[in-house]
């Protein structure tokens, strides 16, 4: 083995680079050996772009997935058809949307109950769950660690108050508490001094979502600042009268950060779950606009007939929430320093 | 005195009950066997002067008996109001104020007790004495109701009603005449039960009743056993027939879906929640002898708030009736078989209807076409366009999908809308609310009986309008004085002549679609789904299926 400038590595020389690389360097080379966290990772970021292109594929597919096209005709090879068939067989009962024409740009995944096409709905609806799943993760990340830095590395009556909130807000089952707020500002939003967020806002079920999962956050970062807390450089920084924010900003923080990372798909997953719930009740995004949530609740009426509109977001959900999952802990071995992933030949 | 209308009535609808000649034969061949019935919840509190729930309403039927009833009969006949525990239709004097009723002699409760006028009595006093949910509406036209409303507990209604148990007469004294007195004596609230029966909400607990069958057990987790009534013998087939089945038996709890395969593989008979939408064209295919498709007496609107911008100015409100596809909202609901497209309030062949229709293309009487461009330029003339508005609908399939539509109509003549779906528990007492200030919403509004004031005056009229309130049934806040002297003339003239009346309902009826307080959407139809077996359905328009008249062997 040899390096660039041709010069024979030895062993002596491999382990003097493994020592210079940096914590991040090491993680970053752990997860790109971890073949299921990347092929995750791919998967996600798929789901990611495609849901991106939602407004350039509904205007390729010159559809509108927000409006009722009950009387919209469709041509497949050549053939007019309706987008939903009425019945003509006995009494002649019901409408059904058309199902799935594989031809994509052309109700590739059929209609739903409205006459919309499916797939459109189902990019724009992915769009929406991870952009509230997004925010609300950067939310409760956010206040999350606040509370947590402020409850564990002050003690006393601090951590005792701020404890005590969590342990109230933990009390009630997340679903019930969700559901409790979502139906309580639906109607008409909120409006706190000049913060004022309309009722059919994406922001509330942001919010909703992300105050929920806030002691999720907030109790293992007040555990990892506690013992902390102890250590010998930050009873060396106090000692040495170095104000308490500053610790907190310049020495606690930045040894909390791998935990947040590792939050970070892991509750991405989680509100990505969360939102569907609320949506599929109705309490999350508002109609006509779409969630993975809404489109299953809008599917559930057409289960008999046209699966697929349910079936299409559930499985997405599964994906990606599988995926999230796969690849965070993959992030969490891989910034895990007794991890024993092997980084090369030695 | 007055040759009341009243009287008139009750001597033709004597003359026109023939008995059905074959029913002693059917009941000899197909008496027996358990009817299987399902829905997904039970109906709420058993107490039938307390339920208002179509679900119970339908099962007190074979149950329960008021003095009068409706027919037990399918077809207009429904309508009929007849004699039950009252040995016939009522003397009316003093101007229409005073009802004489005899009871019928002989008839005791399923636990036994002989029915006597103390029991009618005391059942006036307890509609009052639980504060009953029409005791301020229906029944506070009788002398005395005004007291039993301020204090319900010491209720007596002295001199409104009085019995006398040796003639076994009971009075009945109203403070003005009401055309539509025997249509509220019909219903479940002023059936009559037990004298000794609490004076408070009985819940789970069944009340004893006259009918042919008797509630000998529920569970409002599980389900309801009606069984025959041993003390029942019938003395009036249009009122009290007797029934097929020795049992029904109710079950709660499985889904719609689940329901329509229980049905379909003959392990139930039928199942009281509307067929899920994406099963219809299967049953109307495979099972078409085994549908019924019924006529119902009700109206989906969208109810316009007529005190909040814009719909405060009558050319936006006018704007969207000209602009709502009916055609599109029929397909929603299932179809042309399930629903017809409507502009105005009365559902056709009910009292006071005369087809109407100003908001389509080509005005006359019936909805053609939406007209997009005359609802732009209301929209322009009313100064409105580019408002916000707020659709409230419930979260069922149905109400969400008409709510998605309506909001794309609303964008489509300028608006900028959006749609809240709301549980459908408590969707309806929130749009009554005005603290929710509500802009629009989609509701349904079932008759309680067949008279054109339970829709006109009911939802339109001034006196149903609440501030504030959850009980505010003119959702529209529509308050018209001339619109509502002009009911009141009707009501009155009700009295004494009720085609006259109709008339004038009719009038109100084109005055009240012109102001649009409201847009009228589309009349649905029952749809019916029964197993094999059962034989013999009939529907009653009052109460739907007729359950016990049907046989399963």
């Amino acid at each position: 083995m040899t390096n660039s400038e041709g010069t024979p590595v030895t062993t002596e020389v491999v382990a003097l680079q493994r020592r210079t690389r940096g914590p991040w360097a090491l993680a970053f080379v752990k997860l790109r050996r971890n073949k299921a966290a990347m092929a995750s990772l791919a998967v996600f970021l798929l789901i990611v772009l495609a849901c991106l292109s939602a407004p350039l594929y509904a205007r390729w597919a010159g559809v509108d997935p927000f409006t009722s096209t009950l009387d919209a005709v469709i041509q497949i090879d050549g053939v007019d058809v309706p987008v939903m068939e009425q019945s003509t067989e006995g009494l002649g009962l019901g409408y059904t949307p058309i199902g799935p024409t594989w031809r994509l740009g052309n109700y590739f995944l059929g209609a739903d109950g409205q006459g919309r096409d499916v797939m459109a709905r189902l990019l724009y609806g992915g769009l929406n769950s991870l952009r509230i799943a997004g925010a609300a993760t950067i939310f409760t990340l956010i206040f999350g660690t606040a509370i947590g830095l402020v409850a564990g590395y002050f003690g006393g009556l601090v951590d005792t108050m701020l404890s005590r909130f969590l342990d109230v807000l933990w009390a009630f089952p997340i679903y019930l508490l969700a559901i409790s707020l979502s139906i309580v500002t639906i109607a008409h939003g909120i409006a706190i001094g000049p913060i004022v967020i309309e009722s059919g806002s994406l922001w509330l079920p942001i919010i909703i979502i992300g105050i929920v999962y806030v002691p999720y956050v907030a109790r293992p970062i007040r555990g990892h600042v506690l013992s902390l807390r102890n250590s010998e450089f930050v009873l060396a920084a106090i000692n040495l009268g170095v104000p308490g924010s500053r610790i907190l900003w310049r020495d606690i923080l930045p040894n909390i950060t791998t935990t947040l990372i590792v939050f970070v798909p892991l509750m991405l997953a989680l509100n990505m779950l969360t939102e569907s719930a609320l949506s599929f009740l109705s309490i999350g995004v508002q109609p006509p606009a779409a969630s993975w949530g809404t489109i299953i609740q809008d599917g559930q009426a057409l289960l008999y007939t046209r699966p697929v509109v349910a079936l299409a977001p559930g499985i997405a959900i599964a994906i990606s929430v599988m995926a999230l999952n796969v690849f965070g802990d993959g992030l969490r071995d891989a910034l895990d320093p007794r991890s024993k992933v092997r980084l090369g030949r030695e | 005195m007055k040759k009341l209308l009243l009287t008139a009535t009750a001597a033709v609808l004597l003359a026109g009950m023939g008995l059905a000649p074959a029913q002693a034969d059917y009941l000899k061949e197909h008496r027996g066997g358990t009817m299987r019935l399902l829905a997904r919840a039970a109906a709420g509190t058993l107490d039938p002067h307390i339920n208002y729930t179509d679900q119970a309403w339908q099962i007190y039927q074979p149950v329960y008996d008021g003095l009068v009833k409706f027919r037990q009969a399918d077809g207009k006949d429904g309508f009929q109001i007849v004699a039950d525990l009252a040995e016939a239709l009522p003397e009316v004097s003093n101007d229409g104020k005073t009802f004489t009723f005899k009871l019928r002699k002989g008839i005791k409760f399923s636990d036994g007790q002989d029915v006597g006028v103390k029991d009618v009595v005391a059942s006036f006093q307890r509609i009052f004495k639980i504060s009953g949910p029409t005791s301020g509406s229906f029944y506070a036209n009788i002398v005395g109701a005004d007291k039993c409303l301020a204090d319900p507990k010491s209720c007596t209604l002295a001199g409104g009603v009085t019995g006398d148990e040796a003639t076994g007469t009971i009075t009945i004294n109203l403070t003005k005449p009401d055309a539509e007195f025997f249509y509220k004596l019909a219903l479940p609230h002023a059936v009559v039960l037990p004298a000794n029966t609490p004076a408070e909400d009985m819940g789970s607990k069944p009340i004893p009743g006259t009918g042919a069958y008797m509630i000998s057990a529920f569970d409002p987790n599980k389900g309801m056993t009606l069984s025959r009534n041993p003390n029942f013998k019938q003395w009036s087939e249009e009122a009290q027939p007797d029934g097929y089945p020795d049992v029904v038996q109710y079950d709660f709890g499985l889904s719609e879906e689940a329901a329509v395969t229980a049905i379909q593989n003959g392990e139930a008979d039928w199942m009281f929640d509307p067929l899920p939408s994406d099963r219809l064209a299967e049953l109307g295919t495979k099972y078409r002898d085994q549908l019924h498709i019924s006529p119902l007496s009700a109206w989906w609107y969208a109810p316009l708030n007529t005190r909040l911008p814009p719909f405060d100015n009558i050319k936006a409100r006018q704007a969207v009736a000209y602009a709502v596809d009916r055609n599109t909202l029929v397909k929603l609901f299932g179809g042309k078989v399930l629903a017809s497209p409507v502009c105005q309030v009365l559902p056709p062949d009910f009292p006071g209807h005369e087809d109407y229709c100003p908001y389509t293309k080509n005005p006359g009487a019936k909805w053609s076409a939406p007209d997009l461009d005359k609802a732009k330029q209301l929209v322009e003339e009313s100064g409105t366009k580019g408002q916000k508005v707020t659709i409230i609908v419930e979260d069922t399939a149905v109400s969400r999908s008409i709510g998605v539509y309506l909001q794309s109509v609303l964008t489509s003549i300028g608006y900028v809308a959006d749609v809240k779906p709301i549980s459908s528990n408590i969707q309806f007492t929130y749009i009554q609310n005005t603290n929710n200030k509500v802009q629009m919403s989609v509701s349904q509004w079932y008759k309680d009986y067949p008279a054109a004031s339970d829709f006109l005056n009911i939802l339109f009229g001034c006196s149903s309008f609440r501030e504030g309130s959850d009980a505010s049934v003119n959702i529209s806040g529509f308050c018209d004085k001339d619109i509502d002297a002009k009911m009141q003339k009707a009501l009155d003239l009700g009295v004494t002549d009720q085609a006259a009346a109709d008339k004038q309902w009719a009038e109100i009826d084109r005055e009240v679609t012109d102001k649009a307080p409201a847009v009228g959407l589309f009349t649905p139809k029952r749809l019916d789904f029964v197993s094999k077996r059962v034989g013999n359905f009939k529907f009653n328009p009052q109460y739907d299926w007729i359950v016990t008249q049907s046989w399963v062997q």
